[in-house]
C-alpha cells in the first residue's frame, strides 16, 4: 500500500466572483456564509491519490474537470464553500498556489498564457529557486534542461524565447511538460495536455510524462476528453466526472469503455 | 480597503545619503542679476559668455511657465540656490578628491565603473565637477572631453561658442532661458573625423545640495565617420524642500556618424527636472537615445532629434517608473526633415500608487522628407487602480509620400499571469516584480552593462505582505 499523497474530502466548490489572486486571503477572515461566490460547480466531491499512482478524469464538456485542476492547484478563480483539500498531510484548502506547488504540486495548463520579457530558461530556473529556496548548480541545470528539451524534440532556441509568447499551440504543451520534467513535483495535474498535438507531438508527449511517472514515482491526475495520450501510460484508476459530480470510478478499463460507448450510460445515472 | 496587492517604492537607499556642505560657496537664493553677474565674474567667464548669460537671463523674466504638463506651482524660483560650489577644484585621480564626496562617487560605482567599463569619466557635485579623466588611448585618437568651464577657454574654444546654445536657444522656453543664465559645469566632447571610440564615457551628476539647482551644459559634437557611447547619471539625496535641475544637453552628429546616448536619471522625488536635450543629424547620421527616468517630484523629459541630413535615423527607446508623489510627463519629439530619414520610438511606462506617468511626444515629417519612415510603439503599466497613465501622441505629417505606423497599449498586470507563475511556486510578490522585470526588459537590456546592477535596484519591487 503506497502512502497517500492527496485527499480531497467532500468540496464543493463555486466560481469566485471577484476573481483576485489571493481570494484565500480573504476566505480566511470570513465565514464561509460570507463568502461572495458565484455559481457552484463541484458538489460534494472527493478523491484520494496515493504517491506513484495514474489517475484519469474523464467527462463531457463542463463537467467541472478543469475546475477541479484549477482548485487543486489553489487558482483563486474557484472558491471552495465546504470539505478540505489535503496535500502530502496538509491541510492545503485555502493555501495560495505558490504554496501548494513549494509543497510539490504541478499543473500543466491547456492554454498557458504568455510571460512577455521573461525567457522560458529565466522562468524555470526562478521557479526552482523559488521551490528549493537554494540557488542552482548551474552546470547541472544547463545539462539538465537541454537533455530534457532533446526528449521533447523542442529546438532549445525555445529556451531563450518568452514564456509562450509566439509559441504554437504544440510548443507550449512541450513547453508545459519541459517545466513538470524540470520541476520534479510529487503530484502533477494535466489539463488537456493532449489537445491540439499531431500525432508525433503526442506520442513525445507522452513519453515525457512516462519518464515523470517512472524518474520521479510521481503522482497524476490525467484531465483528458479524448484518450490518445493514455494508450502507452500506465494508468490506476479512472473517474468519470458529470456535471460536477463523480459519476463513477474505476480502473484502467474504463478508459477503453469510455472510448467505445460514450459517456451516455452515466449521463443517464443523473 | 485591500492593500495586499500594494508594492513598495522603489527602495532609494542607494541614493538618499547626503554630507555636509557648510564650507561650499552658495549664492543668494533667487534669479537675480546680481546673481548671475556674480556668477559669471566667479567663473571668468569670456565677455561673449557674460553677454549671453544676461540677455538669456531677460528673456526668462519675459517667458511665461509652460501652461501645459504637470504643475511646477511647488517650485519656487525665490528659494532656489542657482549656484553651489563644493570646496575643491577639478581634479583628475580621485585620491586628491575631498573624503566625502570621493565616499558620494564610490558609493555610487562611478570610480570602479571607470575602471572596468569607461574610456573616460566626468563627475558632478552640485555646481562645479569635482572629477575628470580621460583615458591616454582615446586622447591619442583625438578626442575631446573636457568639463564644459574648461572648453570655452581651450583649444575648442571657437568651435565652442559656435555651438553652445545654438540647438536648444535660450528662446526655446522659459527653462532653457534660465538655463542659458545660471548654467554651470556639464561637459564638452568632441570626436574628430573618422574616430570611433569603443568603449563609452561617461558623466554623472549629483547634486547633494538642499534647495539647490543643477544647470549642466553638455555639448557633444561628432565629426563625419565618428562613433561615440555616452553616457549619462544623475542622482540625489532626497530633502523636503525643492531642488531644480535645468541642463541642456546638445548633440551634432556629423555625416555618417553614429552616437549612442544613454541616461539614467534617479533624482530624489523633490526634484522638478525640466531638463531639455537636442540632437541634430547630418546625412546618414544616426542616434540611438536610451533613457531610464525613476526619480523625480515632476519630470518634463522629450529628448528632440532634428533628422535634417538625408538617410539619418532616430532611435528612442525609453522607460519611465512613477510611484508615488510623482509626475514624469516624458517622451520623444522627432523632426523628419531630410529624404528617405526614419525613425523608431520603443517607450515603455509604469505607474503605481498614484503615480502619473504621461507618454507625450511629437513627430513631425516636412514636405521635405519623402521617402521617411517613423514607427511608434508605447506601452504603459498601471499597477493599481490609484495610478495613472496617459499617452499624448501628436503627428504633423506635411507629405504623403512617408509611412507612419503608432502603437500604443495601456494595461495592468493581469491576475491570470501572476497565477501561472504563483503555480509554479513564485510568491505573489516575486511575480509581480517579475512581470515588470519583464515588461521593462526591451528597454533594459538596451541600458549600459555597468547600470545592469542599479537597474536591477531600480526595478526592484516589494511587497507589502500585509
Amino acid at each position: 500500500m503506497s502512502n497517500k499523497l492527496l485527499k480531497i474530502n467532500k468540496i464543493n466548490v463555486s466560481a469566485a466572483i471577484h476573481g483576485a489572486v489571493s481570494n484565500t486571503i480573504d476566505s480566511k477572515t470570513k465565514t464561509e456564509n460570507e463568502r461572495e461566490t458565484g455559481v457552484k460547480i463541484l458538489h460534494d466531491l472527493s478523491l484520494d491519490i496515493n504517491e506513484g499512482e495514474t489517475h484519469v478524469l474523464l467527462g463531457p464538456n463542463g463537467a467541472g474537470k478543469s475546475t477541479l485542476g484549477y482548485t487543486l492547484i489553489g487558482s483563486p478563480e474557484y472558491v471552495v464553500t465546504e470539505g478540505e483539500i489535503i496535500f502530502d498531510g496538509n491541510d492545503i484548502t485555502h493555501e495560495t498556489a505558490d504554496k501548494r506547488a513549494k509543497m510539490g504540486m504541478f499543473m500543466s495548463f491547456q492554454s498557458p498564457v504568455d510571460v512577455p520579457g521573461i525567457t522560458l530558461n529565466d522562468f524555470i530556473k526562478e521557479a526552482i529557486r523559488s521551490r528549493t529556496g537554494k540557488s542552482i548548480p548551474i552546470f547541472k541545470y544547463k545539462r539538465e534542461l537541454a537533455k530534457t528539451m532533446e526528449a521533447l524534440s523542442m529546438d532549445e532556441k525555445y529556451a531563450e524565447r518568452d514564456v509562450n509568447v509566439g509559441f504554437s499551440g504544440g510548443e507550449k504543451k512541450k513547453s508545459e511538460i519541459l517545466q513538470l520534467l524540470m520541476l520534479n513535483p510529487k503530484f502533477a495535474i494535466l489539463d488537456e495536455t493532449d489537445s491540439g498535438l499531431d500525432v508525433d507531438a503526442v506520442r513525445t508527449v507522452s513519453a515525457g510524462i512516462a519518464e515523470y511517472q517512472k524518474r520521479q514515482n510521481g503522482a497524476l491526475l490525467i484531465i483528458t476528453h479524448s484518450t490518445r495520450i493514455l494508450s502507452s501510460l500506465k494508468v490506476d484508476y479512472t473517474h468519470i466526472m458529470i456535471n460536477g459530480h463523480m459519476a463513477a470510478t474505476g480502473g484502467p478499463e474504463l478508459v477503453e469503455e469510455i472510448n467505445q460507448n460514450g459517456f451516455k450510460r452515466f449521463l443517464n445515472q443523473n | 480597503m485591500n492593500n495586499k496587492f500594494n508594492i513598495d517604492d522603489i527602495d532609494r537607499s542607494l541614493y538618499d545619503f547626503k554630507y555636509d556642505d557648510k564650507d561650499f560657496y552658495r549664492s543668494k537664493e533667487g534669479i537675480t542679476p546680481e546673481i548671475v553677474q556674480q556668477l559669471s565674474e566667479d567663473k571668468n567667464d569670456p565677455e561673449w559668455m557674460r553677454e549671453f548669460r544676461l540677455k538669456s537671463l531677460d528673456l526668462y523674466y519675459k517667458i511665461p511657465v509652460p501652461n501645459w504638463g504637470p504643475s511646477i506651482d511647488g517650485l519656487d524660483m525665490n528659494h532656489i540656490a542657482t549656484y553651489v560650489r563644493p570646496n575643491t577644484n577639478m581634479k583628475d585621480d580621485w585620491e586628491s578628491v575631498p573624503q566625502d564626496i570621493k565616499d558620494t562617487f564610490d558609493r555610487l560605482g562611478i570610480p570602479q565603473a571607470e575602471r572596468e567599463a569607461l574610456a573616460g569619466v566626468g563627475a558632478q557635485y552640485d555646481s562645479e565637477l569635482v572629477y575628470h579623466n580621460v583615458k591616454d588611448e582615446v586622447l591619442k585618437q583625438g578626442v575631446i572631453y573636457t568639463d564644459f568651464e574648461s572648453s570655452l577657454k581651450g583649444e575648442y574654444a571657437d568651435m565652442v561658442k559656435e555651438y553652445f546654445m545654438k540647438l536648444i536657444p535660450p528662446t526655446d522656453h522659459k527653462f532653457a532661458a534660465l538655463h542659458g543664465a545660471v548654467w554651470s559645469g556639464g561637459s564638452f566632447v568632441y570626436v574628430p573625423d573618422n574616430v570611433k571610440v569603443s568603449i563609452p564615457l561617461q558623466s554623472y551628476f549629483r547634486l547633494n545640495a538642499k534647495g539647490a539647482g543643477q544647470f549642466e551644459h553638455t555639448l557633444i559634437i561628432l565629426g563625419e565617420n565618428a562613433d561615440l557611447h555616452f553616457i549619462e547619471g544623475c542622482s540625489a539625496p532626497k530633502y523636503n524642500v525643492a531642488n531644480l535641475h535645468a541642463g541642456a544637453v546638445e548633440l551634432y552628429v556629423g555625416k555618417n556618424s553614429h552616437l549612442r546616448y544613454s541616461t539614467i536619471e534617479n533624482w530624489s522625488k523633490n526634484m522638478y527636472n525640466l531638463n531639455t536635450k537636442r540632437a541634430l543629424l547630418e546625412e546618414g547620421a544616426s542616434i540611438e537615445w536610451v533613457s531610464g527616468s525613476f526619480g523625480s517630484h515632476v519630470g518634463n523629459l522629450y529628448p528632440t532629434t532634428i533628422l535634417r541630413g538625408d538617410n539619418s535615423k532616430a532611435e528612442f527607446t525609453g522607460i519611465t517608473f512613477a510611484g508615488q508623489g510623482q509626475n514624469l510627463d516624458t517622451g520623444t519629439r522627432m523632426v523628419h526633415v531630410g529624404k528617405s530619414t526614419s525613425s523608431i520610438i520603443d517607450s515603455k511606462s509604469i505607474s503605481k500608487s498614484g503615480g502619473i506617468s504621461t507618454y507625450r511626444s511629437s513627430i513631425e515629417i516636412r514636405e521635405s522628407a519623402v521617402g521617411s519612415k517613423v514607427s511608434v510603439n508605447c506601452a504603459s503599466l498601471m499597477l493599481d487602480s490609484d495610478s495613472r497613465s496617459d499617452t499624448i501622441p501628436a503627428m504633423d505629417i506635411r507629405t504623403p509620400y512617408c509611412d507612419v505606423g503608432h502603437e500604443a497599449t495601456i494595461g495592468r498586470i493581469s491576475d491570470k499571469t501572476i497565477f501561472y507563475l504563483m503555480s509554479r511556486g513564485i510568491k505573489e510578490s516575486d511575480a509581480r516584480a517579475m512581470i515588470v522585470s519583464g515588461f521593462a526588459s526591451p528597454v533594459s537590456k538596451e541600458l549600459p552593462l555597468e547600470y545592469a546592477a542599479e537597474m536591477n535596484n531600480l526595478i526592484k519591487l516589494e511587497m507589502d505582505e500585509g
